[in-house]
């Protein structure tokens, strides 16, 4: 998954620019900036979630195994919506049961009529950590569960539906150290099959889950490197001044 | 435009702790050799009781450093000068050690007239006393340039020693009254050789601090003399 030389803009305002990266598969990525620098819009640029706003234009070329996925004759935006999943903030379940929930992506995208939905509903949970918690309430409305665990649900909800990458935006930002540590642990797990993307503002937390870190100032990409370099010994001063706290 | 100004404070005190306990055992070793020339027993004995004092300096610091890491979560530049600093005062810590060791042998040898003056191994203390003041100003400073010169002079340590066990031996030989003195000197040369790859790991460490690169300044540091 790779972008090339992408800027983009809301309206006159240049919130990305120029930025080249290609992210490891199978790895997590970290990308880390003061806010508003344009980490979450860096991220949606992968699922196109950008293009709903209006008056947003994106120039340069974003990839996944080397397709444009701004070509539409090449691309489905439904289907590269699959693909890439989006993780939130704040955790969004869907007001329903923890079932319906995990069971809606597979159902919309017809994936329940090649595997039974039951088993496709308990594999997610049980890689989303989440199963012994709720295997005997399934039926019950997801807004009864905690935040942690609507977190780890909508994460369910997006490794039901098979992607290949998950977006992170802030997972954990709303959670508690142990429901964080948990996704956390989660992630490391989750990687072995799919390319995470995590954005966060917590820099212990890029530094913990994390095998690569992008640093994003002011809508540019000013270091990216393994996350031991960044956090060791980062090369660009700016970075540096970010990650000790030190920033003007 | 400061932020982090407590932080700061903490990081900033514990440089001076470092450079405090850099200068008390530059200050034990200079005695300890001064107790030996002159045979000097108080000198000496207060030479063994400032061991406490540097053993309690290096519990400090490294107690502060401890503490930085879990409530600071100190990243890049601050994580190295803190990574340096606790390796660091092992190193200062075990010339305190070599200090009360020369301290004991001037205590052993008080009541003796030496055979020979000890140019030789004055003139190694002095050579380490010189390394270790540029080894903690080129901590202070960041100065790679001054850290080099560090282990440049470790290769005129290694090369006096050799010459200093060769003719130890010779007397040794030539003279079997000698051996309890010349066996004494040359553990104090021993002593202060391994005082001077002490101070080339403060300066290795002072290029890690800076550079992020843990390197073998000098590879030849290891004394090769005795082989
Ligand atoms: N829908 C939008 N319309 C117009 N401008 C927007 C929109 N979304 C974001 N921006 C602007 O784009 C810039 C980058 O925003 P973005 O949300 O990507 O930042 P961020 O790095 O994720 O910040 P935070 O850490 O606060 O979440 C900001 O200046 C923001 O005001
Ligand atoms: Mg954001």
């Amino acid at each position: 998954m790779e972008t090339q030389n992408v800027n983009f803009y809301y309206g006159d305002n240049q919130v990305l620019k120029n930025i080249t990266i290609k992210i490891p598969a199978n790895r997590i990525t970290a990308i880390i900036g003061p806010s508003g620098c344009g980490k979450s819009t860096f991220l949606r640029l992968f699922n196109r979630m950008n293009d709903i706003l209006e008056g947003a234009r994106l120039e340069g070329k974003v990839l996944i195994d080397g397709v444009d996925i701004y070509d539409d004759k090449a691309i489905d935006v439904a289907m590269l919506r699959r693909r890439v999943g989006m993780v939130f903030q704040r955790p969004n379940p869907f007001p329903m049961s923890i079932f319906d929930n995990v069971a809606y992506g597979p159902r919309i995208h017809g994936l329940h009529k090649k595997k039974n939905l039951k088993e496709i509903v308990e594999n997610a949970l049980r890689q989303a950590a989440l199963w012994d918690e709720v295997k005997d309430k399934l039926y019950n409305s997801a807004m009864e569960l905690s935040g942690g665990q609507q977190q780890r649900l909508c994460i369910a909800r997006c490794l039901a539906v098979e992607p290949e990458v998950i977006l992170m935006d802030e997972p954990a930002s709303a959670l508690d150290p142990i429901s964080t540590l948990r996704i956390e642990e989660l992630m490391q797990e989750l990687k072995e099959k799919y390319t995470i993307v995590i954005v966060t503002h917590n820099m212990q937390e890029a530094a913990r889950v994390s095998d690569y870190t992008g640093f994003i100032y002011r809508g540019e990409l000013i270091e990216f490197a393994p996350t031991v370099d960044i956090f060791e010994h980062p090369q660009n001063k700016l970075t540096e001044e970010y990650i000790t706290g030190r920033f003007g | 435009m400061e932020i982090r100004r407590s932080f700061e404070t903490q990081l900033q005190s514990l440089k001076e702790n470092l450079m405090e306990m850099g200068q008390f055992v530059r200050r034990m070793l200079q005695k300890a050799m001064q107790a030996l020339v002159e045979q000097d027993i108080p000198l000496a004995q207060e030479v063994i009781s400032d061991d406490d004092v540097a053993d309690a300096m290096d519990i400090n610091i490294e107690t502060k450093c401890i503490r930085l890491i879990a409530l600071q979560q100190p990243m890049a530049g601050d994580l190295r000068v803190i990574g340096t600093v606790i390796k660091v005062i092992a190193d200062l810590e075990r010339v305190g050690d070599y200090s009360v060791d020369i301290a004991k042998t001037a205590i052993r040898l008080a009541g003796e007239k030496y055979f020979k003056p000890l140019e030789l191994i004055s003139k190694m203390a002095n050579i380490v006393d010189d390394m270790i003041g540029k080894a903690l100003t080129a901590f202070l400073e960041k100065d790679l340039q001054l850290a080099q010169e560090v282990c440049n002079e470790d290769d005129e340590i290694d090369h006096i020693y050799k010459n200093l066990f060769d003719e130890l031996l010779d007397y040794m030989r030539k003279d079997p009254n000698l051996i309890y003195q010349a066996t004494y000197f040359l553990f104090v040369a021993r002593y202060l050789e391994r005082c001077a790859d002490h101070i080339v790991n403060v300066a290795e460490r002072v290029n890690y601090m800076v550079t992020g690169q843990l390197l073998q300044l000098a590879p030849s540091h290891r004394s090769t003399a005795e082989e």
